[in-house]
């Protein structure tokens, strides 16, 4: 079942250290690279149908071709580093056991998109990995893979480490180009029409690390042998992610279309303490819940998730066993949700206070049956009024926690 | 005039860090750290400061120093113990270990010992859910805690 991919040299001995790194092919992209054209790149990288592996699952190709040709103003490359979904562990992974590949990854893509200077918005809390990265491009400015003459060919590449400061918004790529730009993480409005993102005026594009980490593979190997991996429609692999109640939580590379019952019991080596299973967020936990009986024909892809009611999110699942109150467990993303509301938006800034309040007080014994239809109404007042998704997901999330789990709710609604 | 200043390194940095973007504005959070790594935290002397060197206003600076959650807007103990307190660390029992760290430290999450040694928070989602539960301890991440665990860490800082 596990595939190694982005995932090749995790194992290897100093696996993040340049010498090691190139020893094990980091870098031998770059001679195939230089000889294509970047919209040959970019072409490359559509045919092979890679989707962004930060949680939203788009094209990566198509998000490319959105950038302008000769804009007056410099193009930039933005790496998504903030990985704060809860659940979502992965890209610390890439940065922590092979950051050569990440910058690979960004020579490779900003050759396609023409961009000169590439910024990687890491976490705040990630200090180590900060640290491990920031080592790494010091590296490879020295060997010559960085700078005026990138790996000696006529392409000039800066990369600059940008630390968060603790704000789960900033994972939402306009709130994080905000940040950049040094102002408060709030989303911007989305436009009407496909364009590209923008940093202080100059046209951009924001990937999540392993998307870009993906690219080396499909540049060197060719489109096909990446779609060789995978589903028709989500082609490939990706870091999937096991945490809560199970026994060998961790990060493991799979191709789309493993089934999740098999690699909850074989790799994951079932549930904790031989229980029974009783739910699973598939991808992070802004993913609708499933419970047991739902999961058997789920295979991990996009569109499996999709027709199941839920989506696959970043790939990182939270396991819960059968003892786990489902209330308390929505209470405690409530908690996370109303801390993590950047306040722009008042629906959602109180909306996501208000259920938490609600939820609270059912768990004290409190609850009255009123309560279970305000917890619905304030959900319906998250949904649609706000500038970015992170207040309809709320919404969206806290209807599967309500009608899958409806009894237990019940119980705590009766007086 | 504010009183606070960079040191000499961090000067430096800074001249380094307004080369590798196109508007000083981006320079407002590599600044806040520069401050809470040379201070231990950011004063208003500090965000007045900052203000100067980037061409804004000290509540613009706090306006997005307060922002972040990150940022200590008040002096903090000399051991920050951040205890994750979201959904994989709690199917994994932090709530044993949450409980067990304010007993032991004497003090409520949000707070500071008397002598300024530990400062306790709880935060949301650290990314560390495959080594549930876990804790940032200063700039490291403490997996698999269990209170063994912790009481033997402790007991060494002492």
């Amino acid at each position: 079942m596990i595939v190694k991919i982005i995932s090749k040299n995790f194992d290897i001995e100093d696996s993040h250290k340049l010498e090691v790194a190139v020893k094990h092919g980091r870098y031998s992209s770059l001679k195939k690279l230089f000889s294509m054209s970047p919209d040959e790149v970019t072409e490359e990288v559509t045919k092979s149908g890679l989707r962004g592996k930060g949680g939203g699952g788009a094209p990566t190709g198509d998000k490319w071709k959105l950038m302008p040709k000769n804009h007056p103003k410099p193009a930039y490359l933005v790496i998504n580093a903030d990985e704060s979904e809860p659940g979502t562990f992965k890209d610390r992974q890439i940065m922590e056991f092979d950051p050569h590949l990440l910058i690979e990854g960004i020579i490779n893509s900003s050759y396609a998109i023409d961009a000169h200077h590439a910024y990687i918005y890491i976490r705040g809390e990630y200090v180590f990995w900060a640290k491990r990265v920031n080592e790494a491009i010091e590296e490879a400015y020295k060997a010559g893979y960085l700078g005026e003459k990138v790996g000696g060919f006529d392409y000039k590449l800066d990369i600059t480490l940008h630390r968060g400061g603790g704000a789960y918004i900033c994972g939402e790529k306009s709130a994080l180009l905000e940040s950049l730009e040094g102002k408060r993480g709030h989303p911007r409005l989305k436009p009407q029409q496909k364009e590209p993102e923008w940093f202080f005026g100059g046209p951009t594009v924001v990937n999540n690390v392993e998307t870009i980490a993906s690219v080396p593979f499909i540049i060197s190997e060719g489109f096909e042998a990446y779609r060789a991996y995978g589903t028709e429609c989500s082609p490939g692999t990706m870091l999937f992610g096991m945490s809560g109640h199970i026994n060998n939580p961790g990060i493991y590379e799979l191709p789309f279309g493993t089934s999740m019952k098999q690699f909850i019991e074989e790799i994951g080596g079932g549930v904790k303490g031989g229980k029974k299973l009783k739910a699973v967020i598939p991808g992070g936990s802004s993913c609708h819940v499933l419970r047991a009986d739902e999961i058997d024909d789920i295979t991990l892809d996009y569109e499996s998730l999709k027709q199941h009611g839920s989506s696959l999110g970043t790939g990182g699942m939270i396991i819960m066993d059968e003892d786990t109150f489902m209330p308390e467990a929505m209470k405690n993303l409530f908690e996370f949700y109303h801390h993590e509301s950047c306040g722009q938006c008042t629906p959602c800034r109180e909306g996501c206070g208000w259920v938490d309040k609600i939820l609270g007080k059912l768990l004290k014994g409190e609850g009255t049956p009123k309560d279970y239809e305000t917890i619905l109404s304030a959900c319906e007042m998250l949904n649609g009024k706000t500038i970015c998704v992170f207040a309809p997901s709320v919404a969206f999330i806290a209807d599967s926690y309500l009608t899958k789990f409806k009894e237990e709710f019940d119980s705590l609604c009766k007086k | 005039m504010s009183e606070f200043k960079f040191n000499e390194q961090n000067e430096k940095k800074f001249a380094e860090l307004l080369t590798r973007y196109p508007d000083r504005a981006s320079l407002s959070l590599p600044s806040l750290w520069m401050v809470q790594y040379q201070e231990g935290w950011i004063s208003e002397e500090a965000m007045v400061y900052l203000a100067e060197k980037l061409n804004t206003t000290p509540m613009d600076i706090q306006s997005i120093a307060s922002f972040y959650t990150m940022f200590n807007l008040k002096p903090i103990g000399k051991y920050n113990i951040q205890v994750c307190k979201t959904l994989s660390c709690k199917l994994c029992g932090s709530e044993e270990i949450r409980s067990h760290l304010q007993k032991r430290l004497g003090i409520k999450f949000g707070e500071t010992t008397k002598d300024m040694k530990f400062t306790l928070t709880e935060v949301e989602c650290l990314g560390a859910c495959g080594e549930a539960p876990a804790m940032s301890f200063n700039d490291d991440y403490v997996g698999d805690l269990t209170i063994k665990k912790i009481d033997k860490m402790l007991d060494e800082l002492k």
